[in-house]
């Protein structure tokens, strides 16, 4: 059986034709070569496959793509104005928040949603935000201090982040 | 996974005539990690999310009614729920963790009945009553044991109905790693009645008459000194021993009475 699906990724309308066990992060890498949104370890614990689904941030392997027809889906890819790096990606440059890189993409597309909801997080929020994301690398010092950095920096500049 | 056919139901009705030989794919927390692992082999997958009226939180005549695709996310963050049933807003809030809770949905979780399953404890402790597409199910009778509930092969879930309870807290100890609850024990006094309720030390969620009877006569954590959970039949796993989840059992259960005080 194959399921046709529409959805629309970082702005671009897409449409394929899936078998239905296509899980989303499968839709995204291997279909559309958006490499960005990692797979680590596949059982929904780590995070780094996290995309926004409608706004949401979701474990992008533990959805099937499916189930995302006709939503619209960001992906890491999807956060830079042209040259200029959303907010978030900026502070964990700024900040050194990854070492690896490996859980970065999934960190940062979570701490876009957790910043979208609570705008001025206290450091345990932050890190019960990030609940859902491992670093093996960093031991986290720097992942909190950039996501605290970003929310400073939307606050001052709420439309950097409109697009995302 | 397996193969399975994948049907987008658009109505309650067409859910139901669809799913016989497959499973209703809710949030698909578990389902999908399930299938994954091959642990199932549904012939399709009858895909709930398409279906109008069963998302949402209303409050109807002094209850909550939370639909059961609600996701916990919006439990989480409900101005209603955290206003009227601030213990169901705090469970909600720490089901898993945020991406989890961005899809998981408060049906599904009943449905499938994990033994470690934040959401039955809240079922059980406020009272609650399950709508389904043919009757209402008290909680009492709902949760029948490991992963099973009372609903009939191919019965949907459609609302959970809450009464409005203020005093209450739940409280759990959850394991490091996937954050389900190796205890989580729920304490509601409602009027004169106590019910403590705990998940994720049995095999399925369970109350405990002996500290209910303690805290009806007075609601203190002290009330609870000396009670203890015998440790058998309880859970026992790489997480922690059966005699340790009965510890667990008290201390979570105290402290979910302390909190309940304050409110």
């Amino acid at each position: 059986m194959s399921v046709s699906v529409a959805l629309e990724v970082n702005g671009r309308a897409v449409s394929l034709e899936l078998d239905p066990r296509t899980l989303l992060v499968e839709l995204l890498r291997r279909e559309l070569r958006l490499t960005g949104t990692h797979v680590g370890c596949d059982t929904s614990q780590c995070g780094a496959c996290v995309v926004h689904v409608d706004g949401r941030a979701v474990k992008s392997c533990t959805m099937l793509a499916v189930q995302a027809a006709g939503a619209k889906v960001t992906t890491i890819e999807g956060l830079a104005q042209g040259e200029q790096l959303h907010p978030v990606q900026a502070a964990f440059r700024n900040c050194h928040g990854l070492q690896c890189g490996y859980c970065t993409p999934g960190m940062i597309m979570t701490t876009v949603d957790l910043l979208r909801r609570n705008p001025n997080p206290t450091e345990h929020e932050i890190r019960e935000g990030l609940e859902g994301n491992i670093c093996r690398c960093t031991g986290y010092q720097n992942i909190v201090r950039a996501v605290a950095e970003a929310a400073v920096t939307l606050r001052e500049a709420p439309a950097a982040s409109a697009s995302a | 996974m397996y193969a399975f056919n994948y049907v987008r139901a658009g109505s309650v009705a067409e859910a139901v005539q669809a799913v016989p030989g497959g499973n209703f794919l809710a949030g698909g927390m578990t389902l999908l990690p399930s299938l994954k692992l091959r642990l199932a082999r549904p012939d399709q997958l009858v895909d709930l999310a398409g279906i109008p009226g069963i998302a949402g939180i209303e409050e109807v005549g002094g209850r909550i009614v939370i639909g059961a695709m609600t996701r916990h996310s919006d439990v989480a963050s409900s101005a209603v729920v955290r206003a009227k049933i601030p213990a169901l807003a705090d469970l909600a809030g720490g089901i898993g963790d945020p991406l989890v809770r961005n899809r998981g949905t408060i049906g599904g979780a009943i449905a499938n009945n994990d033994p470690s399953a934040d959401y039955p404890a809240a079922v059980v402790g406020f009272d609650a009553t399950i709508i389904t597409d043919r009757r209402e199910i008290p909680a009492a009778a709902f949760f029948t044991g490991l992963f099973s509930t009372a609903l009939q092969p191919g019965e949907l879930v459609l609302r959970v109905s809450f009464p409005i309870v203020h005093r209450a807290a739940y409280v759990k100890f959850p394991s490091p790693a996937s954050r389900y609850a190796m205890v989580g024990v729920m304490v509601v006094q409602a009027g004169r009645d106590v019910r403590v309720v705990v998940t994720g030390a049995g095999p399925c969620v369970f109350r405990l008459p002996a500290f209910e009877q303690a805290l009806v006569a007075n609601f203190v954590p002290a009330a609870l000194e000396g009670l203890t959970v015998s440790a058998d039949g309880l859970n026992q796993d790489l997480h922690g021993t059966a005699e340790y989840r009965a510890h667990l059992v008290s201390v979570m259960a105290a402290r979910a009475v302390a909190q309940a005080q304050g409110r």
